[in-house]
């Protein structure tokens, strides 16, 4: 159903967009910060919790480096105030 | 987790597929971003809010969520617009990494034993996506920073190498579970994995690096949704099922566009076969002509495309380029940009360049309106750019581009070419456009040659 879901949403995006659309999607991957938060907070093991916060790290440099870079890409494509010509 | 918190996942979920319809226009794209935002911050306090803490794991989450958070947003307001192929290869890399680690401290956990069960498995399959991913991305990532060659590594039989290592690491997960409790197991086939990444990016060429990316990030995706199988989680489910099909669907698009299969790309080797093509090019005639010249060509002609590639990129030229853009239409002159779908090392790297450069986006078009248009085209100028408007893709079924579609530049009644020298483009082909008897060739880096030709139109003028 998400592949159904997926396909509807990515064919009615225009190619413009296709950069913004792959770091925007590259920032969601990184739910896996759940995944470390769960890592880290179901064990007592030093092993597991250096490991959990290794990859919590990671994913969280995923998710805050590509929200900002993909809202700094749309930033861009506001419409120009001004054209030179109509 | 109590009802409330698989409702408020939901909600994130929603969040995210919102975030995502909003990107269909660049009107909405932005506040679509930030909805996705919104959506994870509500991800990240659910899980915060049902699970048990010691002292320990409030250290350990609020440190690394603040060291990584800080690492990302330097990154993510240092990178240039050119490389963002390379920053979307690291991210995907670091995502694929994250759930590798998360998969491997689950086996510690349970003391190495594993058996048959959707948990191991869905570990074991986290092990082998998540590792070929983060080994794939970064060699990803070395050939765009051209810190390895961005041409095709050739490594003989390599299609049958890969698939005994792609077997040997199913072999391993096997094993793992028939000798559970087994650590040795669990590093080799983290090696095989590894190694497995590593070779499926190294045959592919840097014209097939969009879809290489778009597919990485697909993985990136599919793994997190293991990972949500690991923890039954149902966010993780579904957010990453969401971004594993969106990923396919725009590798499926790339590859449509370049009237490719899949498995074509993948099994790579593309752009190799052009080495014997390279000697007879020296022999054909071309005309260069100065910036002068080209300025005054310009001057003449009342509508102009142009046709911006890879090089473009490479010299930093997009700013340049708007200013070419301002002083043709201060001319009364039509100026179009015409983008075809893998110009540029991502899907739509260009129109982020050209936006960056705060050329409007309505200007730019893509292969399907742009084509019919070359026609009553003046001059199309094209910068950088080499197989996108290669008519190999329509004439010569030998040619590695055959049936790709291009943008038909032949048709217009002069073209002018921006180019470093007559070495071949990234593909390593060779392009009949610049013998062609209505071709002007302006040699140099992109940026100085649409300055210069910024000068000598003032000149003019």
């Amino acid at each position: 159903m998400a592949m159904l879901l997926g396909y509807e949403l990515i064919k009615k995006i225009p190619p413009t967009l296709h950069t913004p659309l792959m770091s925007g999607t590259n920032a969601i991957s990184g739910i896996v910060i759940i995944g470390s938060i769960l890592v880290i907070t179901s064990s007592s093991s030093l092993t597991v919790n250096i490991l959990g916060f290794i990859s919590l790290v990671l994913s969280s440099i995923n998710v805050f480096g590509g929200f900002t870079v993909t809202d700094r890409m749309l930033e861009m494509f506001k419409k120009p105030k001004k054209r030179d010509k109509d | 987790m109590d009802s409330i918190h698989i409702i408020l996942y939901f909600i994130s979920s929603i969040l995210f597929i919102l975030g995502i319809k909003m990107l269909n226009s660049p009107l909405t794209a932005r506040r679509g971003n930030i909805i996705s935002f919104l959506g994870m911050i509500i991800a990240i306090i659910t899980t915060l809010s049902y699970v048990e803490y010691e002292i320990s794991s409030i250290i350990y989450i609020f440190s690394g969520i603040t060291t990584g958070g800080i690492l990302g947003l330097i990154f993510a307001k240092k990178v240039q617009m050119t490389s963002m192929p390379q920053m979307v290869a690291i991210f995907n890399g670091l995502g694929g990494l994250a759930s590798s680690l998360i998969a491997f401290s689950e086996i510690i956990k349970v003391n190495n034993t594993i058996s048959f069960n959707l948990i191991s498995v869905s570990i074991l399959m986290s092990i082998l996506i998540g590792s070929v991913t983060f080994s794939g991305s970064i060699t990803g990532f070395l050939k765009l920073q051209s810190l390895i060659t961005g041409k095709p590594i050739l490594i003989p039989l390599r299609n049958y190498f890969n698939l005994l290592i792609l077997l040997s690491a199913i072999g391993l997960m096997i094993v793992s579970v028939l000798y559970s409790g087994n650590t040795l197991i669990f590093y080799t086939l983290l090696g095989v994995c590894l190694l497995l990444g590593i070779l499926i990016v190294l045959p592919i060429g840097g014209a097939d690096m969009p879809v290489v990316i778009a597919l990485l990030n697909s993985y990136s995706g599919i793994v997190a949704a293991f990972t949500g199988f690991i923890f039954s989680n149902v966010a993780l489910i579904i957010s990453g099922s969401l971004i594993g099909a969106s990923g396919l669907i725009l590798t499926r698009i790339m590859t449509k566009a370049m009237n490719r299969s899949l498995v074509n790309v993948v099994l790579g080797g593309f752009g190799a076969t052009a080495t014997n093509i390279d000697s007879e090019a020296s022999d054909k005639n071309y005309k260069s002509g100065s910036s002068d010249d080209i300025a005054s060509l310009l001057e003449y002609s009342e509508n102009i495309i142009i046709i911006p590639g890879y090089g473009l990129a490479v010299a930093q030229a997009q700013h340049s380029l708007k200013e070419l853009l301002d002083v043709l239409e201060n001319q009364q002159k039509n100026v179009l940009f015409a983008i075809h779908p893998v110009a540029g090392r991502m899907p739509g790297h260009m129109n982020v360049l050209l936006a960056e450069a705060n050329i409007d986006y309505e200007l730019l078009l893509d292969l399907d309106q742009v084509n019919e248009k070359f026609s009553q085209t003046d001059v199309s100028i094209v910068i950088g750019a080499n197989d996108v408007v290669n008519p190999a893709a329509k004439l010569d079924k030998n040619s590695p581009i055959y049936g790709m579609p291009i943008l038909e530049v032949e048709k217009s009644k002069s073209i002018v070419v921006l180019k470093r020298s007559m070495n071949p483009g990234f593909a390593g082909l060779d392009n009949n456009i610049f013998y062609n008897e209505k071709t002007l060739m302006l040699f140099g880096d992109a940026k100085d040659s649409i300055d210069s030709l910024n000068k000598s139109f003032k000149e003019l003028n």
